[in-house]
């Protein structure tokens, strides 16, 4: 079999400048760190990044995440549901510096299902009659062209259509892996990290202690190991 | 002595009376938190945290540095999982709000109206921070309640419609000021409590909605614990 090591410095090698990254986290809860500052070194940009929300500006109040890159002006797009506690992301957005394409959670979550599933979109109930409704998107429906997204009425109750989202990069963080990839997330830390990756072209995770296959009884394994393509261990 | 109390505490106390032991629950950030300190003796509650449990229990004693794995909140906070907890994905975590598994939620509001809408995730021009879980919260739950103070410096919240972008339209089951409390009845809003020493004139000068009187109005109780 081969290694799926990857050292924290060959991550630069799968980035260049306006790709798609998905990044795992919750208020930076299951971002993986050494990750983002691998993709802030690398000088990387016109990064359009999609994930749960734009973490912490405050160091003291929780962990930065994708605020590092935001910080560093990487980021041309951001794709997420709450830039509420980053301060910069707001002041970005604000200033017209980044682009906030801003969904509900539950939204980004089916959209990041949905492309990492093979499925054409979904449809929810989440923010029909909202300003959700009235954004801006690309679609073609029968043939037929809109540039906002399409409310559908089915059997009487209306639902928003909301397109997949796929990535070229997911980057993970793991609590544990085995060296096939396996992996096997902490708490609150998994949020949106199994969905990435089925999401992304290329998977990466940032494993916290990685061991032998078959330490990781089957059942335990939360996101198998056929999905990820490196895994960076721990220093 | 209800006066002594702020009117967030005295809106939480009285929805700590509205949840019944064993529901399944999502209290949303700010004063919907409070709503925990005031559950009577023998209420026990299966708290979601949107970003991924149920179970929320008390902050730990020993709480892992921020880069070390540790349980938080969905504001990020640190927090434990109470024996009987369970965590899993994002996609679960919010087919259980819109797939309709949450007996409640319990929102802060910035505007109700008499259509049942909720405006409480942006001010334009001001404020915008997302909308985070809050749509998808209002869209699913079974019971929405929303806690709310009466006025905001003098200007009404309770509208004949909200002029705030939305966060889902006619899912508002209950709302909850330091006033009163309202329910929505067959999509009509209806006066079903008052504070001590709140008439319903005064209600009525404070809400531009239009609103009925129940004839079972009576004044509102709220929980004593801690009092």
């Amino acid at each position: 079999m081969k290694s799926k090591r990857l050292e924290i410095e060959k991550v630069a090698s799968f980035l260049r400048d306006g790709m798609t990254i998905m990044y795992g986290g919750f208020m930076g809860n299951g971002t993986p760190p050494r990750l983002m500052q691998a993709i802030l070194d690398s000088g990387v940009k016109d990064l359009t990044m999609i994930g749960d929300d734009t973490a912490f500006s405050d160091a003291t109040k929780g962990p930065e995440g994708v605020g590092l890159l935001i910080r560093h002006h990487r980021v041309k797009k951001m794709i997420t549901g709450h830039i509420g506690l980053n301060k910069e992301a707001q002041r970005q957005m604000i200033a017209g510096e980044m682009e906030i394409e801003l969904s509900p959670i539950g939204t980004i979550a089916e959209r990041i299902r949905a492309g990492g599933s093979g499925l054409g979109g979904v449809l929810t109930p989440t923010g029909v009659g909202t300003t959700v409704a009235e954004d801006k998107q690309d679609i073609s429906l029968n043939g037929k062209k809109y540039d906002t997204k399409q409310t559908l009425n089915i059997n009487g109750k209306d639902y928003l259509l909301e397109l997949p989202l796929v990535a070229d990069l997911a980057v993970l963080e793991a609590v544990k892996s085995d060296k096939m990839g396996n992996l096997v997330y902490y708490g609150s830390m998994r949020n949106h990290n199994p969905l990435m990756a089925l999401a992304a072209k290329t998977v990466i995770v940032e494993a916290h202690d990685v061991v032998e296959v078959g330490y990781i009884t089957p059942d335990e394994v939360m996101t198998p190991g056929i999905l990820v393509d490196y895994i960076v261990y721990p220093k | 002595m209800t006066q002594e109390l702020s009117a967030k505490e005295f809106i939480a106390r009285r929805i700590a009376l509205e949840l019944k032991d064993g529901d399944v629950v999502n209290l949303g950030i700010g004063l919907p938190t409070l709503v925990a300190n005031y559950l009577p003796e023998g209420v026990h509650l299966m708290l979601q945290s949107e970003n991924g449990f149920l179970g929320i229990g008390p902050v730990p004693e020993d709480v892992p540095p921020i880069g070390k794995p540790r349980m938080v909140n969905a504001g990020g906070q640190p927090c434990s999982i109470i024996p009987g907890g369970s965590t899993f994905d994002t996609s679960i975590s919010f087919a259980l709000m819109r797939g309709g598994h949450l007996d409640a939620c319990v929102l802060g509001g910035l505007q109700v109206d008499e259509n049942a809408d909720l405006a409480n995730w942006m001010v334009p021009g001001k404020n915008v921070p997302g909308m985070g879980g809050a749509m998808d919260l209002a869209v699913g739950a079974r019971q929405v309640i929303v806690a709310m103070e009466h006025t905001a410096k003098g200007e009404k919240k309770i509208l004949k419609k909200c002029n705030l972008p939305l966060t889902a339209k006619g899912r508002v089951s209950t709302l909850v000021t330091e006033k009163a409390l309202f329910r929505f009845h067959d999509g009509k809003l209806v006066l079903e409590e008052y504070a001590p020493g709140v008439s319903v004139e005064e209600i009525r000068a404070e809400t531009e909605a239009s609103f009925t009187v129940s004839d079972k109005l009576k004044e509102m109780v709220i929980s004593q614990v801690g009092l």
